[in-house]
């Protein structure tokens, strides 16, 4: 055997492991969080009771930890490896809550604010999670940050237009609270209405993190004059967070299928709606609200009605009786595209009360002079550099929903560490687009002949349902919490289902025997001995088929025999049992911690 | 070594076979053995073996002696029946279970203690018996429990990990058994499963005594520059004469290979071993060849593996001695104690 392929080629080249990104790619959770949050890491502090620790470990990446764990769109969970082995992924979500429910007081190992400060200052237009994330990262380095808002408290999206029965007040109050509490000057209850007039203050750099404000129309027959009963979704949910709003009608029907559309249904379910109602255009499986959200809704009696399109508002005298929707299906052209088709059955009018818009939201920047030099695409979103955020004014950056069109709290953090940065080398003159790599370390997990410093005994254990409060209590009061959170030995048995994706199993060519007890105690087949290949030959003729492309080979360098040594990361449990096979210690469990630089001296040139 | 079991879970496209187990149903408890040891690599293959046979678990009798191959049965086929028997007693025990129930599959596990020392006397006699088995040595040349002194198999002139060298005469237990009138003979290398599976399919088919010497390196005290039954000697010495394809009948039967590369030899079950030759000198149903020529490559240093000598037309201990066909287990009290009158006309026989 020569080791090459049987194309007579040299097969893959060895995984170059020294790149962060290749041992990042199989933390899965990690890579498909925008902010990158270690997630096995806290889950293994929330594991060992260190709540805490847990807690700031969150804190650093994601700043809202309380808020995020009950509110995130979680795109770790459909990336979690947990999904590919058994039915279903760990809830990281739930358990970042964990950390922010029975954490002590962390207020003493927060970043301490510099009494001098560096004398520049950093204008933040918008008090949602971008700006507060630039506030928080940029405060520690001696900046003067004002934030502005339009509202009269700190929070943006995150207190006006999230429902107090999925996040209390008092979570948001404590984790804005622990960045304004940094000494931000605060500028609430006052829209800024110029920027030029802000450039004008002679601010260094001006951060825009005004979100996606304005709520999308529906301009139908009857809009116009059955307009007192039909409200635009966000600004509805805006009113009923400060108290503006606190009744509706009994019959009420919700048009749009977003997370949006969710929290209005459930809102209005609390507020005197006895027969709401979801009413969307498309089908049920391609809502774009997250599926959780939809089973919530559905848990709380409101029936999602699919493939009916809204086509005129019934009024009489004044006053709203109903909507009239066509019947579609969803037809598939030759190239898999959708259209909705109407079915040719006769229309149906739903009678009801009141109407909820969320179809939609846009971005808004009627305040930016074109005088500012900060220029706008044709769909009205600001020209960006992609990577630092900053606008065609050098001095302008945006971040979150205003950056590239409505995503989520999670991004919009992301978005702020990024910003933050921009602005920290902009202010020091430094080249904005010079972008920090990430911080990271690989070190041995081995104690002992069978003691690795993490419990490699794999759980089998399915999902844990976090409890519910009872419905007749939160239906009642649309301030009472519906999620309870776990108790903390549940919170143990669901963070002990994480497999430890971040401890590696690191391959040392030269030390191998090729005994293949590895290849024999592996209990999911993903290492094996072979002649080297192309990449789609070797994941055919693996000891377990390699079908899932989005997931790495890992080749060791040619072996002793000819031979290299493949490791499918797919499903490896991260058990570390290969590496207590090893009689030479050529596997070894190693931990790779990435984490992200943020805005300070780390990211800077010099 | 590890303290922990293997987790349950297991790869989501593994196969099952005809019985509908997974290669998973066919293990046992977790090795207690050194990390790296060849006999964990030689229970997989048995493991593969046996799943890629669609065996019935229940159906399969392991047995062995003492010594660390001797263990081995606990880390494979949890759900078969299993005797650890005394040191270099397994043959004995075999052949009476054998008796007693034809219908298990036999598998004889030992090592080169257990069968070329204190046992080489059971090996020779269940040997000679034709047992209907699969007796298999897991053959390391040391005795690694009492760490690391040659065994009856070490090679002549071959040191121990402390420099010693060995000045005795080694046993080749592959030609003894042939000597001894084995009918399926054959020599592998826990490093190549890609042989060694085959191997142990067609010895388990085979009706009659199949006996495998199994080279296993001890990594703990035998697997170092001196040693030659180290991986890399064994690697760089080995001449593979042929390899083998197991068929058993519900799987076609594809010839692509040139008249003369293949040869075909069915057994008396209908399993056809395909052969692919690698040394074309080499006839595996030719005793006295096979015998010669293992002398001779052993002459020149170098370990012959494969499937080294066959008889197609093997008969087993049953067939010599006639015996009831239905195991004793399942024949009635009359058939098992037929009382005076028998015993009389027994007796009457033999005035």
């Amino acid at each position: 055997m020569d080791g090459r392929g049987p194309e007579g080629g040299e097969g893959i080249p060895p995984t170059d492991i020294r790149d962060p990104s290749y041992f990042h790619k199989v933390v899965d959770c990690q890579w498909a969080c925008p902010a990158h949050t270690p997630v096995p890491e806290y889950i293994r502090l929330i594991a060992a009771g260190r709540y805490s620790d847990a807690y700031m470990v969150n804190w650093k990446s994601n700043v809202f930890p309380g808020i995020l764990g009950r509110t995130c769109d979680r795109p770790c969970e459909p990336a979690c490896r947990r999904g590919r082995v058994e039915a279903e992924p760990v809830a990281i979500c739930r358990l970042k809550r964990v950390a922010a429910d029975y954490k002590d007081d962390i207020r003493h190992l927060l970043p301490e604010i510099p009494a001098a400060k560096n004398g520049k200052r950093v204008a933040l237009v918008g008090a949602g999670p971008a700006a507060l994330t630039v506030a928080r990262d940029l405060m520690p380095l001696g900046y003067h940050c004002v934030l502005f808002d339009r509202d009269s408290r700190a929070g943006g999206m995150i207190r006006s237009q999230i429902p107090r029965f999925r996040l209390p007040e008092e979570v948001i109050d404590e984790e804005v609270g622990y960045i304004t509490g940094m000494g931000v000057e605060l500028r609430l209850g006052k829209s800024v209405d110029s920027l030029a007039g802000l450039l004008a203050e002679g601010f260094d750099a001006v951060f825009v993190g005004t979100g996606a404000p304005r709520g999308k129309e529906l301009d139908l027959p009857g809009r116009r004059e059955a307009a007192a009963n039909i409200h635009i979704g966000i600004d509805w949910l805006s009113s009923v967070s400060f108290g503006h709003v606190d009744r509706i009608g009994k019959r009420v029907i919700v048009l749009g299928g977003g997370n949006t559309a969710m929290d209005c249904c459930r809102s209005a379910r609390r507020l005197g709606g006895e027969d709401v109602k979801v009413i969307v255009r498309s089908g049920f499986e391609e809502m774009k609200a997250s599926p959780w959200e939809k089973e919530d809704a559905m848990h709380e009696g409101i029936p999602i009605l699919n493939f009916l399109v809204p086509k005129e508002f019934t009024h009489e005298g004044g006053r709203l009786t109903g909507v009239t929707f066509e019947k579609v299906a969803a037809k598939y052209d030759e190239k898999g595209r959708r259209s909705l088709v109407p079915t040719g059955e006769p229309d149906q009018h739903v009678p009801c009360d009141d109407v909820l818009v969320a179809v939609g939201q846009e971005n808004a920047f009627p305040w930016i002079e074109a005088e500012t030099g900060v220029e706008f695409d044709r769909w009205g979103l600001p020209r960006l550099d992609p990577a630092t955020f900053q606008a065609t004014n050098p001095k302008v950056f945006f971040g979150g929903d205003s950056a590239f069109g409505p995503k989520n709290i999670i991004w919009a953090v992301a978005h702020g560490h990024e910003a933050a940065i921009s602005i920290d080398r902009f202010c020091r003159g430094e080249d904005v687009s010079q972008r920090p790599p990430p911080d990271f370390g690989l070190s041995s997990q081995k104690m002992g002949i069978h003691e690795w410093s993490y419990d490699n005994d794999i759980s089998v254990d399915l999902r844990f349902r976090v409890p519910w409060a009872e419905s007749e209590k939160t239906l009642r009061n649309i301030a009472v919490e519906v999620e309870l959170g776990f108790d903390p030995k549940t919170a143990f048995a669901e963070a002990q289902r994480c497999l430890n994706c971040d401890v590696q199993t690191v391959f040392t060519t030269q030390l191998c025997i090729e005994c293949d007890a590895c290849a024999d105690i592996c209990p999911v087949d993903c290492i094996t001995f072979t002649a080297n290949g192309t990449e789609a030959d070797l994941r055919g003729r693996l000891n377990a088929p390699a079908p899932n492309p989005t997931q790495a080979l890992y080749v060791s360098e040619f072996l002793k025999t000819g031979r290299v040594m493949v490791k499918d990361e797919d499903v490896c449990l991260h058990c570390g049992l290969c590496a207590e096979r090893c009689p030479t210690g050529a596997w070894d469990m190693q931990k790779f911690l990435l984490e992200m630089s943020h805005a300070g001296h780390a990211c800077r040139s010099h | 070594m590890t303290y922990l079991a293997k987790p349950r879970f297991h790869h989501p496209k593994l196969p099952t076979n005809a019985l509908g187990y997974t290669r998973r149903d066919y293990e046992g408890a977790v090795s207690t053995l050194c990390a790296g040891c060849g006999h964990d690599s030689i229970s997989a293959a048995i493991i593969q073996a046996c799943f890629e046979l669609d065996l019935p678990p229940h159906r399969i009798a392991k047995l062995s002696g003492i010594g660390c191959s001797s263990k081995t049965p606990t880390y494979f086929l949890g759900a078969s029946h299993g005797f650890n028997s005394v040191h270099g007693r397994m043959p004995s025990v075999l052949t009476g279970a054998n008796l007693a129930n034809r219908e298990l599959v036999y598998l004889g596990v030992s090592g080169d203690g257990d069968s070329a020392s204190i046992g080489l006397g059971q090996f020779a006699h269940s040997i000679r018996r034709g047992v209907n088995m699969l007796y298999i040595v897991e053959n390391n040349g040391v005795y690694g429990l009492t760490k690391g002194q040659f065994s009856a198999t070490a090679d002549r002139g071959s040191t121990s990990k402390r420099g010693v060298a060995n000045h005795d005469q080694p046993i080749d237990l592959v030609t003894m058994a042939i000597m001894l009138g084995a009918s399926f003979v054959a020599r592998s290398f826990s490093g190549d499963k890609a042989q060694l599976v085959p191997l142990i399919k067609a010895a388990i088919r085979h009706q009659g005594a199949a006996f495998i010497d199994c080279i296993s390196p001890c990594v703990a005290f035998n697997n170092h520059p001196g040693s030659t039954k180290s991986f890399d000697f064994v690697r760089a010495h080995n001449e593979a004469v042929n390899r083998l394809d197991v068929m058993v009948e519900r799987e076609p039967i594809v010839a692509d290979y040139a008249p003369g590369e293949v040869v075909d030899v069915m057994q008396h079950d209908g399993t056809v071993l395909r052969l692919r030759k690698l040394d074309a000198q080499y006839h595996p149903t030719d005793k006295r060849a096979a015998v010669a020529y293992l002398q001779e490559r052993d002459a020149a240093g170098e370990v012959v593996t494969g499937l080294l000598y066959v008889d197609p037309e093997a008969t087993d201990l049953h067939a010599n001695l006639d015996t009831v066909a239905t195991p004793l287990n399942a024949l009635d009290d009359a058939a098992l104690v037929p009382g005076q009158a028998a015993l009389d006309k027994v007796n009457a026989s033999l005035r």
